[in-house]
């Protein structure tokens, strides 16, 4: 997921361009306090006549007890994007304000409540401890994010380049995502410059189980899609194990063997998804 | 209805174009004043969409003076919108 600016028309008309799943296009912390109203206009025109491909669409709106929260909803709900972020989530009665709002704008616009989608993102202490309770909130909940920066600062502690303080942190909204089946978001990879730090830092994170990254810089994209996209040595072999596990269903065999190593369901289910992250879709009867 | 006060919107910046609005001394017909890099093809156009988004906020008797730098019709109508709803005290911004 690529962050654009709010304010700025030229990163914004071409962030569909650059091979990002999703862009973000952030009314919040990228925004000056004075431009705050300049910005959603703009990216309100932007989502009305800009083409961002197959790009998957956020909105990061400002938190909805600042001033700006729930103009920013009123502006940007009725155009339905694929998603609105909303940042430093911390309770669930917070939480439940704000999707209360947004089904007023889309009950006033004629709109359904479950096309678009929420991001909810912790960064706080207190939304870590809370973040089940946020996940599985509402349906149309369908990804958890982290905010390093925010939790840093609410924790008090540095923002060190290994990001061992956030550890607890991603692993609690890891496992709060996988328990509520929905998407875990890593933070942002500020230094721009440190292409293999970016690449270390997404493998872990994608060892631990978040299912995407934020990047701030289009150069950081192919990076992220590397680490994420298995290798032709690692879709070969789910392809395998996956036409074993129905060639074996069909003579009612649980468990089997594929390259000299015992297969049993959670295999399976691991291969199904490594095939299901490279787009391909195996047919039992070939 | 005429512009409260003096309001600006948008940057320098390539892609973007930076708006000013003011108020004439006496109500009447806005005046347009645009400088693009791109005027020779693309002015009348410009032009038109601005006057467009000032007929939406029936705005009169401004004097709009606009340095596009290269702005496509998405941020020229955000550009000007956000300048009038300034000018209008219909939002805070910058000025």
């Amino acid at each position: 997921m690529l962050y654009i600016p709010g304010n700025n028309p030229a990163m914004l008309q071409q962030g569909g361009v650059y091979g990002a799943d999703s862009v973000l296009l952030d009314l919040e912390d990228a925004v000056a306090l004075n431009q705050k109203d300049a910005a959603r206009i703009l990216v309100r025109n932007m989502l009305k006549y800009n083409d961002y491909y197959n790009c998957e669409v956020t909105i990061r709106v400002n938190h909805i007890d600042t001033p700006f929260g729930a103009t920013d909803l009123e502006e940007i709900v009725p155009l339905q994007p694929h998603a609105i972020r909303l940042p430093k989530t911390e309770t669930v009665e917070e939480l439940g304000r704000v999707l209360s709002l947004i089904e007023n704008i889309e009950k006033h616009h004629g709109l359904p409540h479950n096309a678009m989608k929420i991001h909810v993102m912790i960064e706080s202490a207190l939304g870590v401890q809370n973040v089940y309770e946020l996940a599985s909130f509402a349906p149309r909940i369908d990804a958890i994010t982290i905010g390093g920066q925010d939790l840093t600062a609410d924790m008090q502690i540095e923002k060190s380049k290994d990001n061992y303080g956030i550890d607890y942190a991603r692993k609690r909204i890891v496992m709060a995502a996988k328990a509520t089946k929905i998407d875990a978001m890593d933070t942002v990879f500020t230094d721009t410059e440190d292409e293999e730090g970016l690449r270390e830092e997404t493998s872990y994170i994608k060892k631990i189980g978040f299912t995407g990254k934020a990047v701030i810089n289009p150069r950081q994209i192919n990076i992220v899609n590397e680490v994420f996209t298995p290798t032709e040595e690692e879709i070969r072999k789910a392809y395998r194990i996956v036409k074993a596990y129905y060639e074996n269903k069909a003579k009612d065999i649980g468990v089997f063997a594929v390259d000299g190593k015992m297969v049993d369901a959670p295999v399976v289910t691991r291969a199904m998804y490594t095939l299901a992250l490279a787009d391909i879709e195996y047919e039992p009867t070939k | 209805m005429q512009p409260k006060h003096k309001a600006q919107a948008g940057t320098f910046e390539s892609g973007d174009m930076m708006v000013l609005i003011e108020p004439k001394e006496q109500d009447g017909a806005n005046v347009i004043e645009l400088s693009s890099n791109v005027s020779k093809q693309f002015g009348p156009q410009i032009e038109a969409l601005i006057s467009k988004v000032l007929e939406q906020y029936n705005l009169t008797g401004a004097h709009v003076i606009v340095k596009d730098k290269g702005a496509l019709n998405p941020t020229i109508e955000a550009r000007v919108e956000t300048a009038v709803k300034r000018s209008l005290d219909l939002q805070k911004g910058t000025l």
